[in-house]
């Protein structure tokens, strides 16, 4: 009873941010009625999210609440999990990701990932950031040149290793090699950037910089953002959506979610009460 | 109240320390009697056969007359049967492994190739040896050729290759893949660009291992039915041919001590062989070898 209750406030709330925002900025991802499930474990339920142009939209929620399962989903990665089955619709653009026709690698063209713990390749920094336009077919090397250049400025990490683009890039640090895959990531030129936890193996210096980066790059990318850290969630999004169990239990603007939570588990989570 | 008597602890000390003593010494000499009877025996050969080792005994062809014998047809024909050896159990190994490790779901299928290829790389290599002449040798006649030997021996070391890629394989971390196929990479494009430049140096060393093990190995071509005694050279894979521990084999079984002194010297040429190959394998593995 209670569960039905608070699924209709959800929708409502999401309601309203549709007549307000429609004015103004597209929907790229349509989440509707989607549910997950790891063999037997029901572990999304029900989701329904919309996510717009050019915000970053922050995902929170205690451990194993399905955070980084929904993220997963919205390029497919987790069908890289043996036993996972879906129902519902994701559409991307208004089209369903699950159709059979959809490619994902078409998919993962358009939605670029930057992982939990970086994960550079054991290249030099240019191949790094050139491999996603090599293996998309793109072969001159003027272009090559133009691409990479111009994604490392975009992830803010071009003056620390333009003397050195083809050194290995293991001999990064850990926040630079993060940024090194943001900046793998945008070279591919992607629409949506999925961050899973981006920060959480990274000391607060370089955690601040992805952030900095992350409210620079809303201004071309729409970007979603799974992070268990709450005042980052309110530093850098625009709305939030609180998870648990496997539910979205609020999804509003950051302000609202964070100064007047309209459930009572969300505010027990973001006042430090659990998880 | 104290549950210990540091008193009487200090008093036990030194039996213990006796006995862990005793243990290493018992362990060193288990080491050592391994390196000693290796020892002797790199001895005995390298003082019998060295005298016998020049550019003549490499360049000579077999012959009845001990001083003019040399090894030349056994080590050509060595080289021809790892020419062949290697192409067929590296990419038969390799693909195997990255269909098992890459593309094949785990299932009951899989998990009983599985259990398989390990099974196989235990039986006995005479066992290989009576496949090979059933099927190569016999019911495709291709009879004692390089071809036949060369198959027999890549189905025995092919077990090895499959295991050791496999692992190489595995060894390479998930999040590679992943960030491979965020980007809209296929997994052939993944396989090729991330997979396995991370996993080669695993591969080719245990690439090389095999081959050395195929080297040496004598019982399934004594089984082929080589030559133990030939005086040309092989000129294709469909040529007869025989190799270095057929040749050793057939010399340390003549009455005269000048063909043991041979057979000690071909020895040593084997050994430098398996040596250079072991060699390469580790400096492959040294330079290589990357930290995820």
């Amino acid at each position: 009873m209670n569960a039905t209750m608070e699924k209709q406030r959800v929708r409502i709330v999401q309601g309203e941010e549709k007549q307000v925002e429609m004015e103004n900025k597209n929907i790229v991802y349509k989440t509707d009625q989607l549910n997950l499930w790891y063999g037997e474990n029901h572990a999304l339920k029900n989701i329904n999210l919309d996510i717009y142009e050019n915000e970053v939209t922050a995902i929170i929620g205690p451990s194993g609440c399905g955070k980084s399962t929904y993220i997963k989903t919205l390029n497919r990665m987790i069908e890289l999990v043996p036993g996972v089955k879906t129902s519902g619709e994701i559409a991307y653009r208004g089209r369903n990701i699950f159709d059979r026709s959809y490619g994902v690698e078409e998919l993962r063209t358009k939605v670029g990932m930057v992982f939990q713990k970086p994960n550079p390749f054991p290249k030099s920094i240019y191949e790094n950031v050139a491999y996603g336009p090599k293996i998309h077919g793109i072969r001159d090397k003027k272009i090559l040149d133009q691409i990479v250049e111009k994604s490392l400025k975009g992830a803010a990490i071009w003056d620390e290793v333009k003397d050195r683009l083809h050194q290995n890039a293991y001999g990064l640090s850990g926040g630079q090699q993060q940024r090194l895959c943001i900046a793998r990531c945008l070279a591919i030129e992607p629409d949506v950037i999925l961050m899973d936890e981006p920060t959480s193996a990274l000391d607060p210096i370089s955690t601040l910089k992805v952030e900095e980066l992350v409210q620079e790059l809303k201004k071309e990318f729409s970007i979603i953002i799974v992070t268990h850290n709450m005042q980052q969630a309110a530093r850098i999004s625009d709305k939030t959506a609180f998870f648990l169990n496997g539910e979205v239990i609020e999804f509003t603007d950051t302000n609202k979610i964070f100064s007047t939570p309209s459930d009572k588990r969300t505010e027990d989570y973001i006042t430090g009460r659990f998880g | 109240m104290k549950l210990i008597n540091h008193t009487s602890v200090v008093k036990h000390m030194k039996p213990r320390l006796v006995i862990n003593i005793l243990f290493k010494s018992l362990f060193f000499a288990a080491t050592l009697f391994g390196l000693l009877v290796l020892g002797i025996l790199l001895y005995r050969i390298f003082t019998q056969g060295i005298a016998y080792l020049d550019m003549q005994f490499l360049q000579s062809l077999p012959s009845r007359k001990p001083e003019q014998a040399g090894i030349k047809t056994a080590l050509v024909g060595t080289i021809w049967l790892m020419a062949v050896v290697a192409p067929i159990s590296l990419s038969l190994g390799v693909g195997t492994a990255i269909y098992l490790e890459e593309y094949a779901k785990k299932n009951r299928f899989t998990s009983f190739i599985q259990v398989n290829i390990s099974n196989l790389a235990g039986v006995p290599s005479i066992v290989f040896g009576l496949l090979g002449l059933t099927v190569f040798v016999r019911a495709l006649s291709l009879g004692t050729s390089v071809l036949a030997a060369g198959l027999t021996m890549s189905l025995l070391v092919l077990p090895i290759i499959i295991v050791a890629s496999q692992e190489a394989i595995r060894s390479v971390p998930k999040e590679l893949r992943e960030a491979s196929f965020g980007m809209g990479a296929t997994k052939w494009q993944t396989i090729v660009h991330v997979v396995l430049p991370a996993a080669i140096p695993g591969i080719l060393t245990g690439g090389i291992l095999a081959l050395s093990r195929a080297i040496g190995e004598t019982a399934p071509l004594v089984v082929l039915g080589l030559p133990l005694f030939l005086a040309f050279l092989p000129k294709s894979v469909f040529d007869m041919f025989t190799v270095l521990p057929m040749q050793i084999y057939n010399w340390t079984g003549r009455p005269q001590a000048e063909f043991q002194s041979l057979a000690a010297a071909g020895i040593i040429v084997l050994l430098v062989m398996l040596i250079i190959m072991n060699s390469i394998a580790v400096l492959i593995r040294n330079k290589y070898q990357k930290r995820f």
